[in-house]
């Protein structure tokens, strides 16, 4: 007994348990919580738990591209739009009727699952562990050989993605100074000369020279 | 751990963030919050399946899932600025000026 709580297998699922019941609280606080800046920061903690089971899952690389990626860049976006923007915590109604749909249809899809996981597909799936690689197997280097040769070009594609969203996301916060100069070459090239110039007929005033010479 | 684990927790973290869309109406902010969450779950699926199948396309296609997640959290939220400059507000129900 003492043997199997000292080993690696007991470890791992103690790990798992602790990490997933972080994970699915934190998630709780996520779509809770009334302030918006306690929601980014509990999202920040799934994030963090996620990356930890996909480590257990052996998923390195992705574990990495989590943390980096999500917690590193788009929870600071997050962040930063949250403090930019003021927004007005209202006091909160009793439950609405959309409260209720919600948690009716979240029930709902919760009893399906475990219909689905717990009696339909219970003796379909295996319950043995997962497969686990020898020591020295490398994912990040078995991630690069499939991207870089299969799918060398969807990676491309992505990135293109990744240029489309920068230049949008620029171009939908732009806003023009008030003492903004620059001429606008579309109006520049179509103006008309009756734009810039106008011929008035108007007779000639006979002058009445004040102070003069003469 | 065994396949049935992880799935069950990716279903449990699906099922909170559709609570959390119908939940929070008053805010977009966390419905975006709420979508990532749900993103996540799939993510979860996929490499719970990519490890009990030893293949690694599962775990491509969520760096392609990460990479298109964080390209419209970016333009969701520069959406979202736009609307609060206009509207000083960020609640779903102020948002039906294209209703018939």
């Amino acid at each position: 007994m003492l043997e199997y709580l000292m080993s690696a297998e007991f470890y791992q699922i103690m790990l798992f348990w602790v990490y997933s019941t972080i994970l699915i609280g934190a998630a709780l606080a996520v779509v809770t919580m009334r302030n918006s800046i306690y929601s980014a920061l509990f999202l920040i903690l799934c994030f963090f738990s996620a990356a930890a089971l996909w480590l257990l899952l052996e998923a390195e690389f992705l574990a990495l591209t989590l943390v980096l990626v999500y917690v590193g860049a788009v929870m600071v976006l997050f962040l930063f739009v949250i403090m930019m923007l003021d927004v007005k915590i209202k006091p909160k109604s009793g439950m609405s009727m959309y409260t209720k749909v919600g948690l009716f249809v979240a029930l709902l899809m919760g009893i399906e699952m475990i219909m689905l996981l717990g009696k339909k597909l219970a003796h379909v799936l295996p319950q043995d562990d997962l497969v686990k690689h020898v020591k020295g197997h490398s994912n990040v280097k078995e991630v690069a050989e499939t991207l870089y040769t299969q799918y060398v070009l969807p990676f491309e594609l992505a990135s293109v993605i990744l240029l489309v969203a920068i230049v949008a996301a620029i171009l939908l916060t732009l806003r023009k100074r008030k003492d903004y100069k620059h001429v606008d070459p579309e109006t520049q090239v179509h103006v008309k000369a009756k734009d810039r110039m106008r011929v008035i007929k108007m007779d000639a005033e006979k002058g009445n020279y004040i102070g003069g010479d003469q | 751990m065994s396949l049935i684990h992880y799935l069950v927790l990716g279903g449990v973290l699906f099922v909170i963030s559709i609570a959390g869309i119908f939940i929070n109406r008053r805010n977009v902010l966390i419905l975006l919050m709420s979508i990532e969450l749900m993103l996540l779950a799939v993510n979860i699926n996929f490499i719970a399946f990519s490890s009990y199948l030893n293949d690694i396309q599962g775990q491509i296609f969520v760096f392609f899932i990460l990479t298109v997640a964080a390209a419209e959290a970016a333009i969701g939220l520069a959406i979202l600025v736009v609307i609060f400059r206009q509207r000083k507000s960020l609640e779903v129900d102020n948002l039906n000026e294209l209703k018939g």
